[in-house]
């Protein structure tokens, strides 16, 4: 078991004492950092920081002396993103920091994404992410979208005010076998209902998982409509689905 | 000072009006449909909610525009037709304000994001809160309130916007949720620092409305008195809405809130009314709490 001081970066040291409450988290997080190079802690400190500049710069470094852009993704950004997720769900900072952090998390992977398509890494699994219809909200969405491309994921994003014919449009284009919705408001999240139902109309709803978000909605609101998972913030996004592709969706 | 700034520094608890979006999706406006949009094409239906805001006991009724700004507007192609659907909103109420009631020009977020956070400058917000300020103005409101917003930055342009382009008084309030550390605005924002921040960027009147159950917004309207001297005023939702059977549903009744808004005067609240949720019983419910 991997102890803080095991931790190189002192501002990832100071982060992880001041705002990692819960034990088992923490210690996670610090098993995480510990296995990780100083380079890649400083990359994740910049992503923590919102530090758009440097996540650019070390990054990019990183990258010219021969780091894995997997390493530099996984340890670097998706890390950082880990502590800004906790430091957001518990109050500690809010949107404003958490769009500089997605900045900041856009810079680095600017570099890391043109490494990773090239490789021809096939990508772990299709998404198709969308707004449910009449709602315009997309800052969760985005974030989330970022993390799942971050993971390894193929996203196809259908915005906003997204339709359930939108959304059956795509699977069917696109053989995805994961749909993610998002709501902000209350009126829209009965749409995600729907398009789960009109899924079911086409004989389509065996062929998808569903996983639902957003601010208004909650696990239990999600096993109402018949979505196959929630998610609570775009960390826990990443791990559903991958959770729901391996969980053996037909396409 | 303006009738309505009088009438608040009497001292008597003032009594607002109920909601204004779930009243219209009650009446024909389609979820995710342009409310503004009505104040044309049904404006039957938007004086009658006025109408009976006002029989309730409403010594105030807000005006059909909380998204009546250019941003909103643009979402629905109706980028045009702010200064249009503004003054006819502030007309249809206007139209039955009995003597000595006000009309108040309702002003929601502008759905953007101020850069760095977003691409919108303050010169454009502040165009945009200008435009929709005096559209209100010319349909004759007495004044503005600046409402459900959760950034302070973007509050303060609309404040000063409003202020200096139709000298009308201002009211202002922010949404807070309930987090693991207290209350915040999704910006971050805390009850006594938005009552502090908004009286110095010279709002008349502060507060809170939306997003919380009334439970809470006592706790809140109590911590934005400790931070201020100036009127409080308050819009509660009627309870927090839950999906039944495929229907929003918002579960707190008149006969719930009820005794709660004696507690909300008693935590300072100087203007009472409903947001999401409420109808002109709640408003009724306010009249008979507060006058026994």
């Amino acid at each position: 078991m991997a102890q803080l001081s095991d931790i190189a970066n002192e501002f990832v040291r100071q982060e992880i004492e001041e705002f990692i409450e819960r034990e088992d988290e923490r210690q996670h997080i610090i098993d995480l950092y510990a296995k990780a190079s100083q380079q890649m802690q400083d990359i994740a400190a910049s992503i923590i920081d919102g530090d758009n500049d440097s996540s650019d710069s070390l990054t990019s470094k990183a990258l010219d002396d021969g780091v894995d852009a997997t390493t530099v993704m996984d340890d670097g950004l998706i890390a950082g993103m880990a502590i800004v997720g906790i430091k957001f769900r518990e109050n500690f900072i809010f949107v404003p920091e958490v769009l500089a952090c997605a900045r900041a998390m856009k810079a680095g992977m600017a570099h890391v994404e043109p490494i990773l398509s090239a490789s021809g890494i096939k990508p772990i699994g299709k998404v198709i992410m969308g707004t449910v219809k009449g709602d315009l909200h997309d800052i969760g969405k985005n974030l989330c979208i970022m993390m799942l491309r971050g993971a390894g994921f193929e996203v196809i994003d259908l915005g906003v005010d997204t339709s359930p014919d939108d959304f059956i449009e795509a699977v069917e284009e696109h053989e995805a076998p994961v749909v993610g919705m998002s709501a902000l408001l209350t009126t829209t999240m009965p749409n995600m209902g729907k398009t789960i139902d009109a899924f079911i109309d086409a004989d389509l709803r065996d062929d998808v998982k569903f996983m639902v978000g957003g601010a208004p909605v909650t696990p239990e609101f999600a096993d109402d409509m018949g979505a196959d998972a929630y998610g609570d913030n775009a960390v826990e996004c990443v791990d559903v689905a991958k959770l729901l592709v391996g969980s053996g969706a037909k396409v | 000072m303006s009738d309505l700034l009088k009438r608040i520094a009497s001292g008597d608890v003032l009594i607002s009006d109920g909601a204004t979006g779930t009243y219209l999706q009650s009446h024909g406006l389609e979820a995710g449909g342009c409310p503004e949009a009505f104040n044309d094409t049904h404006p039957h239906i938007v004086r009658q909610m006025a109408q009976e805001y006002f029989d309730a006991g409403s010594d105030m009724v807000e005006t059909n525009s909380f998204g009546g700004s250019r941003y909103m507007l643009e979402k629905y192609d109706h980028g045009g037709r702010v200064e249009e659907f503004n003054r006819l909103a502030a007309e249809h109420v206007r139209a039955s304000a009995p003597p000595n009631c006000f009309v108040i020009g309702s002003i929601g977020p502008t759905g953007e994001f101020l850069e760095p956070n977003g691409t919108a400058t303050q010169e454009q917000m502040y165009d945009a809160f200008a435009e929709q300020a005096c559209g209100l103005a010319a349909g004759g409101v007495d004044g503005f309130c600046i409402e459900t917003m959760s950034d302070l930055e973007e509050i303060t342009v609309a404040i000063r916007a409003a202020k200096e382009t139709t000298k009308l008084p201002v009211m202002a309030t922010l949404t807070f949720d309930k987090g693991p550390r207290g209350y915040f605005t999704m910006f971050g924002i805390t009850p006594q620092g938005a009552a502090e921040e908004l009286s110095e960027a010279g709002s008349d009147v502060v507060g809170s409305n939306c997003g919380i159950a009334i439970e809470q917004m006592i706790e809140i309207i109590a911590a934005m008195r400790t931070a201020t001297q100036k009127p409080i005023i308050t819009h509660v939702n009627a309870g927090m809405p839950k999906i039944e059977g495929g229907k929003i549903i918002y579960p707190h009744t008149p006969e719930h809130m009820a005794p709660l808004y004696t507690k909300l005067v008693d935590a300072g609240a100087n203007i009472i009314g409903g947001c999401c949720g409420t109808g002109p019983a709640h408003i009724r419910a306010i009249v008979k709490a507060l006058k026994g």
